[in-house]
């Protein structure tokens, strides 16, 4: 059976309702059991500016934003303008009749002209709500579920308000099945209906998951939904939120709630994490495990709040000063977040380091549905050589460990691994200090300096990186070795190169693998250079203008690629942009393509 | 549904009774400090004051950021976290919420604590968690041998201000006061007897507490010299202060010239700490720290259904 696969794009000003209308199609999608994918295009303003959301589902599998747009509902003028010539045969405008002019739309576009006003009985802000009823009309969907999810989203305002929206939504619903003309396709409907979640939601219950005891953070967008969460689940789940005075102090606090032996996260963005790297060295050196998000948003400086980028892997990988161990990991969606932070702290609790994770404003912000089996809370967790106290009363001396050397906090071990005491637990009082130190502590950077006593410490922490690099799950190939093109990519762009690689096969005849690389450090440099020696044409595709991941996979296995599709406007890829570019570079018109991002500026 | 747990090792957490003596609570590292430097009768004050207080070593964590004063913790025999320069207090904060049984102590000096670390001080005053900051304000960069600091005074010729200091310095202890901290006082290395009081009730204080002590830098600092203080300062407990006068608190704490206060400057008990409006730390668990990871199915199984 073929599938159906379809978006809607609500585009107008932020605070027209734009987000809770894509959060009530969402709901209603993945409530007929479709996988879906959400984005919203915002401006970092509050009022005004330009937003365009996008929600595609489909019974197959949706892994991006996608292509096309079936049902584009502009609420001003300016998203009409900017936005109808993307439209093609088959798509639907819904529009206020009498607020906006359509412009030129290609042919087979059905202009859908509504009388708002009449319709939303003079709610200004209600047009949405109107515009969302006749869009379930013409998907071919019942009114009951919307609602429903009417209900839902204007409970909070009371029962005037919903009964108003659901007069405004079923009035809309009905001028659509008068007036217009339905899709030939319906909107399919799965068996088991799935859930909405955000990148940052997952990250945050990927965090309680795995038992964080401990979060803080400072405000910073796209990172700040981590941090919503986390406040309003703190005292259900017994967690420690505090919003810190600056990124400094979050990522310093959450070391010494670490310390003690809590589990403890943060999330930020590139600005914030900036300010967090002398403490992540510090957490390395100290041997603490914490474990921070960088939520990437466009770059350098304050750069684009509300944009997407990959722009901060040279930052991470560069974070803090000297060598010590960590670990980064970047994952692909919403879910792989979810997964990866617990597996994470537990990577990070056996070896006693800071584990970093690379997220960006598409996963982080974006919606995705979720099938609850998978979202298994029932983890495992490993906290390694931890020496906690037992509660049971027997004796120990409280004055043992430090000065009788009866404890070595840093005990130099063939796995590099040193049992860790936390304060509180009788018979083993150490000091920890960022100073390069001794096993047993003692400083060793002024009065105790010891060139082989240093040289011991720095192998000892860097050793633990080769325990670790064993666990990792090593990246695997998609699709055959000799494909006519090989695509690299890490982190968020996975689900969109899988879409062009799809594409490809179906639309070009072009056989495409794709190779994903989610751990960063450390990195399987073998089996990496291994696949990628055996590739014929390998194109990395990155959401970055200088390709730093080009340039770390070059600086670590040697291998240069052939060609690059890079993205650096603050939009997401879309398949067809990495189609375009692959036809291109195998035609020999270039070796670096930059896509362009075909809305009207 | 049942959360899979590999338990840590773990140890008899309540001690036998030790014999406890002064010594205990010093650390076999024997301080690298300049001799005649201030510092000694800072560690030597604290050993004491811990000593008094009975409080068992494992309970105690004492935290540092960088500095000459900054090595403390490795010279006591108590847990200890030497951490970044600036940035003990925040560290110290985030311990403190971690395990709110212990007992955390700051120590730092003033270019650590006044400069640097000042955001996370005015913060951490103004939440009231409950810690002990003992700065070591010798008024000048020591470590980094010798210039000028924020709390020098003005005019001061150091190595970074040869031609004098144009700056105005900080003065702690109004700001602690207006900044929210419950016990704000001054100690003199010259008065040691007089510091370990301080810090015993420092130490017993419910809420942030500083405690700024003039300890001299012999080698760097030849203008606040201990010649200097000792005919200058005045015990304010000698002197009939009452530490519950918040305007006379502050002009007190004021003070500079010929004549100097130390002592208890300004104390409140009628505010709840940080920790005491945290209902998490009070849901009978104990520290966060030692809590069961995971979630129960029913905390899992409502997180779910909020995304249907």
């Amino acid at each position: 059976m073929a599938t159906v696969d379809f978006a809607v794009g609500i585009g107008g000003e932020n605070g027209q309702g734009i987000a809770s209308a894509g959060d009530i199609l969402a709901r209603i999608f993945a409530g007929r059991g479709l996988n879906l994918n959400a984005y919203n295009a915002y401006q970092s303003i509050i009022r005004g500016g330009h937003t365009f959301l996008t929600v595609r589902a489909s019974d197959g599998p949706v892994r991006s934003m996608g292509d096309k747009i079936d049902v584009f509902i502009p609420l001003n003028q300016d998203t009409m303008d900017r936005h109808l010539h993307l439209l093609r045969a088959g798509a639907c405008a819904l529009y206020d009749r009498e607020k906006i002019k359509p412009g030129v739309a290609a042919a087979g576009v059905q202009l859908c002209p509504m009388p708002m006003k009449e319709l939303a009985k003079g709610n200004k802000l209600a047009a949405n709500t109107a515009a969302l009823g006749a869009t379930l009309q013409l998907l071919g969907i019942a009114a009951e579920p919307l609602e429903a999810a009417v209900t839902r989203q204007f409970k909070k305002k009371g029962d005037a308000a919903v009964a108003e929206n659901i007069a405004i939504a079923r009035a809309g619903y009905d001028y659509a099945a008068q007036n217009f003309k339905a899709f030939p396709w319906q909107a399919p409907r799965r068996p088991k209906p799935l859930g909405v979640i955000t990148g940052n939601q997952a990250i945050a219950m990927g965090g309680a998951a795995a038992g964080v005891k401990f979060y803080a953070a400072y405000p910073m967008s796209p990172s700040t939904g981590v941090l919503m969460w986390m406040a309003g689940h703190a005292r259900k789940l017994g967690i420690m939120v505090r919003q810190v005075e600056d990124e400094i102090g979050v990522m310093n606090m959450v070391i010494g709630a670490a310390c003690t032996g809590c589990r403890a996260m943060c999330a930020t963005s590139g600005g914030g994490f900036a300010l967090m790297a002398e403490a992540i060295g510090m957490a390395g050196m100290i041997e603490t495990p914490v474990v921070c998000i960088d939520v990437q948003r466009a770059g350098p400086a304050t750069g684009v709040p509300t944009k997407t980028e990959q722009g901060d892997l040279w930052q991470v990988l560069g974070a803090g000063q000297g060598d010590y161990p960590r670990l980064v990991v970047a994952p692909a969606n919403q879910l792989d977040l979810f997964q990866t932070i617990p597996e994470l702290f537990n990577l990070c609790d056996k070896y006693q380091c800071p584990g970093l994770v690379l997220s960006d404003l598409l996963i982080s912000e974006g919606t995705a549905s979720v099938d609850p089996g998978e979202l298994d809370c029932n983890v495992p967790i490993e906290r390694g050589e931890l020496i906690l106290p037992d509660g049971n009363g027997a004796a120990a001396d409280p004055s043992s460990g430090y000065n009788n050397r009866a404890y070595l906090r840093f005990k130099n071990t063939a796995s590099g691994i040193s049992p860790r005491a936390v304060p509180g637990v009788p018979g083993h009082i150490f000091v920890a200090a960022t100073d390069e130190h001794d096993e047993d502590g003692t400083l060793i950077s002024d009065e105790f300096t010891n060139p082989h006593t240093r040289r011991m410490m720095v192998e000892k922490r860097a050793r633990k990186m080769q325990g670790a690099l064993a666990e990792l799950a090593p990246p695997k190939l998609v699709g055959p070795e000799n494909a006519a093109v090989t695509l690299v990519g890490w982190g968020s762009t996975q689900g969109v190169i899988r879409e062009a690689v799809e594409k490809l096969a179906g639309e070009e005849g072009i056989v495409a693998a794709q190779l994903s690389i989610k751990w960063l450090v450390p990195l399987h440099v073998a089996e990496i250079s291994r696949i990628l020696a055996c590739s014929r044409t390998v194109i990395i595709v990155e959401n970055n203008y200088s390709g730093q991941f080009a340039r770390y996979l070059r600086s670590e296995t040697g291998f240069e690629a052939h060609g690059h599709i890079r993205k650096y406007d603050g939009e997401p890829f879309m398949p067809h942009h990495i189609v375009e570019a692959v036809k291109a570079q195998l035609a020999g018109q270039t070796r670096l393509s930059v896509p362009v991002h075909e809305v009207n500026a | 549904m049942s959360t899979t747990i590999a338990p840590p090792t773990t140890v008899p957490a309540s001690a036998a009774p030790a014999q406890l003596s002064k010594e205990t609570y010093k650390g076999r590292i024997h301080p690298d400090w300049c001799p005649g430097c201030g510092d000694f009768s800072v560690v030597a004050a604290l050993q004491a004051a811990l000593f008094e207080l009975g409080l068992p070593p494992h309970q105690i964590l004492v935290v540092s950021g960088i500095g000459c004063s900054s090595n403390l913790p490795g010279y006591m025999n108590t847990y200890g976290l030497h951490t970044l320069h600036g940035r003990a207090v925040a560290v110290a904060t985030g311990a403190k919420l971690g395990n709110h049984e212990l007992k955390v102590i700051c120590t730092g000096g003033d270019g650590d604590g006044y400069g640097i670390g000042c955001n996370h001080f005015v913060h951490a005053m103004r939440r009231n968690v409950d810690l002990t900051y003992i700065v070591m304000d010798n008024q000048i960069y020591g470590l980094t041998t010798g210039q000028v600091s924020p709390t020098s005074v003005k005019g001061m010729k150091t190595k970074s201000t040869p031609h004098g200091s144009v700056e105005n310095p900080i003065n702690p202890i109004p700001l602690a006061i207006v900044g929210g901290a419950t016990y704000v006082a001054r100690a003199f290395s010259g008065k040691q007897k007089h510091m370990v009081e301080i810090f015993k009730g420092a130490i017993l204080h419910k809420g942030f507490a500083l405690v700024d002590v003039f300890s001299p830098c012999v080698t760097y600092n030849k203008d606040n010299t201990y010649q200097w203080f000792n005919p200058r300062v005045k015990i304010l407990e000698e002197q009939g202060h009452d530490p519950s006068d918040f305007h006379r608190a502050i002009d007190r704490g004021s003070q500079w010239g010929d004549e100097i206060p130390i002592g208890l400057f300004w104390r409140r008990t009628d505010l709840p700490t940080l920790e005491d409006l945290e209902p998490v730390l009070h849901d009978g668990h104990g520290p966060l720290a030692w809590r069961k990871l995971g979630l129960s199915n029913e905390q899992a199984q409502a997180l779910i259904e909020e995304l249907l």
